[in-house]
Parts: structure tokens; sequence; C-alpha cells
């Protein structure tokens, strides 16, 4: 896809997510909107993924022989949500579920639910690269050369599994394994400085083996081409970290710049005011 | 019947002897283990099948999430280490990762409970299997002896779905058949008895049979059943033996809190009230000591099922 084609795709996923959150006054707008032009980037048009004869995406639990994404900070589900609906791997009017009694669109991802595309539960924060890691394995196991991607928060390394992992994966030379931070610099208590100081992630990851690179996450020109340079990495024998800057909110001015929008969700008129920036590319729901 | 053995081998072993069969016969089995491979017995399914061996270090935590994403990759993984560090410590990465996920792991656990004795309370963990079978889906196994816990680990890894397999580190009787077959759920009648049932698992179950022949010469017959699989539980054959006897014994080495006397209390309070004595420690932690002098102290022999079998006939 083009870039424009994708930033298009952006919008109206950016749409879905103020949507979801509104409809149930509840979930996670900011980061979600945060990591849109990545998950974009990655479903239409970095990520391998298994097809019908027709070229309709296919979900198989497995993910053998088709790139595999885990989303590890699991609250932004509005985003994974809406990417997979847009991306065609269930009817895009299931996101007016999310967060309901009955819905397939849990508050946090699970596979429990049976919704194509998701393959664990996440949300329960430090989880998601060890899973990662081990599909990764399996991959390699199964001589199977696609790629395994995953996501994390940049407050989700203050957990400690978060650094068994990252030792595990360049020491057993998991090669097939693209991770990234979403660097926006808030978590719940505060900005992640405050918090609890991440200070050099990019040394912390070189030192235990990992080939790091960084981008702007809310560029999708960028986004794209480091994919891109990302890949070109791959079976060198160390898996490789994408430092990804990215604001909160990204896309709605008044989202933007402060952590407020981590778990609140908008009003009737903020709605207004938010879709008013975004435009409708390719149908609301 | 007259139950005897020849030799007395750890249940452990048991467990490296299933998962060296499982190394030739079944190429979707993996092994992971957090720095204790000699404890666990792997040695053999290492040298079989090395590329399928996953050493993770002491990070038990990181051990449980890369078995489920090699489970989703298709693979069955046994992820092993100490009773303690494979369930407790790892509580949220189990409920999140592999049960809620539906994740096909064997979580394989050796030194469980009292019997490893002189390393002391910080290793013996006796609230695993209530851990375990809290968990939706999960299921909880705990083996007698070597034989049995070769044929659980086979069988185990046939079954789609998560399990909780408990064993242990001192040598016990080897009592049951070599190469059995192992039915997951499925309670196994050791002795006919009318007086008193006894229910027991994994290193009680011998203790069990000791206790049976000691009353048979106090006049009193006891009904034997060998609950090697605490969750699901077999109520049809513990519904069975309790209709001849009315009343009941459960023996485990574990909390009685949480334990396999919980969940046969709570089956039967609903549908056989039933009097019920209770084998099993006794909401304490356990200390340092020899396994038979620690099994002694905390109540947990044949000569405790005694009592307690002496007990319920009394409250029939």
């Amino acid at each position: 896809m083009q870039t424009q084609e994708l930033k298009n795709v952006a919008s109206q996923v950016r749409r879905d997510i103020l949507r979801q959150v509104h409809a149930c006054q509840s979930g996670h707008p900011g980061g979600s909107l945060g990591c849109t032009d990545l998950l974009v980037g990655l479903y239409f048009n970095t990520m391998k993924l298994a097809q019908d004869a027709n070229g309709n995406v296919v979900f198989n639990m497995s993910g053998n022989q088709e790139d595999v994404f885990y989303l590890s900070n699991g609250h932004i589900s509005p985003v994974m949500y809406s990417v997979l609906a847009r991306r065609g791997y269930f009817p895009v009017k299931e996101l007016a579920t999310f967060r309901q009694l009955n819905s397939r669109l849990q508050g946090h991802p699970t596979p429990h639910e049976h919704l194509e595309g998701i393959r664990i539960a996440s949300g329960s924060l430090g989880q998601g690269l060890s899973v990662a890691i081990g599909t990764a394995q399996a991959k390699k196991l199964s001589n199977d050369t696609s790629t395994v991607y995953c996501l994390m928060g940049d407050g989700e390394q203050n957990e400690g599994q978060v650094w068994e992992a990252a030792m595990y994966a360049p020491h057993h030379k998991v090669d097939n394994l693209i991770a990234f931070i979403d660097e926006n610099g808030q978590q719940i208590d505060g900005p992640t400085e405050k918090v609890m100081s991440n200070r050099d992630l990019e040394a912390k990851y070189k030192a235990f083996g990992w080939q790091v690179l960084r981008m702007d996450g809310n560029d999708m020109e960028e986004v794209i081409n480091t994919l891109a340079h990302a890949k070109s990495l791959l079976g060198q024998g160390s898996p490789i970290m994408i430092l990804m800057k990215t604001e909160m909110g990204a896309g709605v001015d008044f989202m933007m710049g402060s952590h407020k929008w981590h778990g609140v969700a908008p009003n009737d008129q903020q709605l207004a005011d938010a879709l008013a920036q975004l435009n409708e590319t390719l149908g609301d729901y | 019947m007259k139950f005897t053995y020849e030799t007395k081998k750890d249940t452990r072993s048991g467990f490296g002897a299933g998962m060296e069969y499982l190394s030739q016969n079944n190429p979707k089995v993996v092994a992971l283990c957090a720095d204790l491979i000699g404890s666990l017995k792997l040695e053999a399914f290492i040298k079989n099948s090395p590329e399928r061996f996953f050493q993770t270090g002491i990070a038990e935590a990181n051990m449980i999430g890369i078995s489920a994403g090699l489970a989703i990759g298709g693979y069955i993984p046994f992820a092993t280490t100490f009773a303690n560090f494979g369930t407790g410590r790892v509580y949220d990465q189990i409920r999140q990762s592999v049960a809620y996920s539906g994740k096909n792991v064997k979580i394989c656990c050796s030194h469980a409970g009292l019997t490893l004795g002189e390393d002391g309370a910080t290793h013996q963990i006796l609230e695993d299997i209530g851990l375990m079978k809290m968990l939706p889906s999960m299921v909880v196994i705990n083996p007698c002896d070597y034989n049995q816990t070769k044929a659980a680990t086979i069988a185990i890894a046939e079954y789609e779905g998560p399990v909780y397999l408990r064993f242990g580190r001192p040598v016990v009787p080897v009592f049951t058949p070599e190469d059995q077959k192992f039915e997951i759920g499925k309670a196994i009648h050791l002795i006919e008895g009318t007086d008193v049932t006894i229910l027991a698992t994994g290193h009680l179950v011998w203790e069990a049979i000791q206790a049976a022949e000691i009353l048979e010469e106090k006049g009193i017959k006891a009904d034997v059943l060998n609950i090697h699989t605490i969750k699901p539980l077999d109520t049809a054959a513990i519904l069975a033996s309790i209709s001849k006897t009315g009343c009941v014994v459960t023996a485990e080495e574990h909390q009685i809190n949480g334990g396999l006397g919980d969940s046969v209390a709570q089956f039967l309070s609903q549908n056989h009230p039933t009097p019920q004595e209770f084998v099993g420690v006794n909401d304490s932690f356990g200390e340092s000591g020899k396994p038979a002098d620690l099994m002694e102290k905390y109540g947990l022999n044949a000569a405790a099922i005694v009592e307690k079998s002496i007990k319920a006939i009394a409250r029939k």
C-alpha cells in the first residue's frame, strides 16, 4: 500500500478507536491513538498474512507460515480490534460491542471468546515478549521463515519478566523476532521518568544483545521504512528492538501531550470535536 | 489384595522416563527447564532431542510465557521446575498466558510437598494443588509412584489442554504395574472394603494401603481408591464407594485448605453428605528434616490415616 492509503486507513482506525471507547464510556484511547500508525503499517503493509484464494485474510491459531503479531500492552485493545476488523478478520460492525456483555471484544484481548486475530490474552503486563519468543522458536523448529512481532509499552518495562525475556532472546539467537517499545513517556501515575525511569533503553537492550533501532511511531513513512530496514536485519543471530517515540492521543489535538486520556472516554461533545479532526475514509461502522 | 514392591524409586524419575519415551515417540513434545535439569531427570530427553529442549535459566515467568508461545506454534511444551516455582511464583503467568488463553501447556513439577525434606518450607509448597485446581480448565494430577508418573507423563501429551502434573523427590515403593495405561480423571480402586472409604493421592496412596492392612488387623475393612487426578474428580467412583461405606478419609501431602479433601467435601456436601476426616497439613508451613520424620510430625502417614479412619467410622 502507498503511504497515503495507509494514512487513510489510520484515520479511519482512529475514528473507530474513539467511537468504541465513547460507546461504552470505558477503555484506553490515548495509547491506542499513539500506536495506530504502527499497527496499520504492520497489518496493511509489512506483515505477510495467511490469505484464501480470493485474497481475504484467514485466521489460523498456529500462525504457521505467516507473520504473527502479539500485543503485550493489551489495554490498547481498541486499536488492535479496529485494525483486525478493517483488515478483514471479523465484521467491522462488531466493534460496536466493545467492552459490553457477551462480546468477543473484551476489555483486554483474549482468545477465550474465539475472536479471529487474537492468539493470547494480554493486559496483565510483561508477558507478551515471552510468548512472542516461544512462537519465534516454534517457527525455527518448524523451518518456518516468517517473522514474529511484539509491541510493549514503556511503562511495561517496569515488569521483571520483560527483562527475563530480554536476556533469553539473544542468548538463544531468536533472530526472527522484531519487538517494539511504545515510548510515549506516560504511565498511569504520571510521566514514566517520574514514576520509574527507564533511563537509557537503547543502552540496556544493546547490552542484553539486541539490535536496536529508533523511529518516530507517528510518521507513517518512517514507520514503513524502519520496518523494512528491521526486516533486512533478521537472521543475523540477534533479535531486533525498535524504540518508537509516539504521542499519546496522536491525531486528536486536545488529547495529545498529557496522560489524561490514558484510560478516559470522551463525552458526546469531545467525541464530535475529535471526529471533526479525522477523515471518515472507509465508512464508520 | 495384598500389595508388594520390589524396588523404591522417586516419582520424578518416572517423569524423566516418560519424557525419554516422548523424546522418541512424539516429535511435537518440547521441554523447558529453569536451571534444574538434574532434579527433573531430563537428561535422557535432552540427549535424544537437544533441539527440542529450551534452557530458560532461573526465570520461571519467562518459561511459562515461552511455553504458551510454543503451544501456539503447534508444539506441546512441558515446562519443568520445582513445584513452588512452577505454580505459586508464576500464578498470574499461568492464569493469563496458559489457562485463560487455553494453551496446551503441561506444567510438570517435582519436589512438591514436605518430602523434599531438608531444604525446608521455602521450597515445600503445600498449596499448589489448590492454586492450580482453581484455574478454570486446568487438569491437576498427582501420581503415586514411579510407574504411574511415567504413564501419566505419556498420557498428558495426548490430552489437549493445560495440565498440572505434580510429583516428588523421595524414593517410594513402586507398586503399580509397569507400562500401565493412565486414564486422566479415572480413579483406581485398590482395595475392596465396606467400613470406611480412603481416598488418597500422590505419596499418600502407599500410606493408605499400609493403613488398610493395619485396619484389617483390627477387623475394619477399608475401601481404598487412588485419586491420581484431583481435577477432574472421579465423582462416580467416589460416590460408589461412599454408598457402601458411609464415611470417608482423604489423604494428601498438601494443605487441607484447597486440596483433594476440599474437592471431595464440596462434592459430597451437595450430593451425598457424609462424615469426612482429613489427612493433610493443617494450615501451617513445613520445616527442614528427613522426609519420613516430617511426614510423621505433620500427620501424613499410615498411622494418621488409621486414626482418622476410626474417627470417621465413629461419626457414622
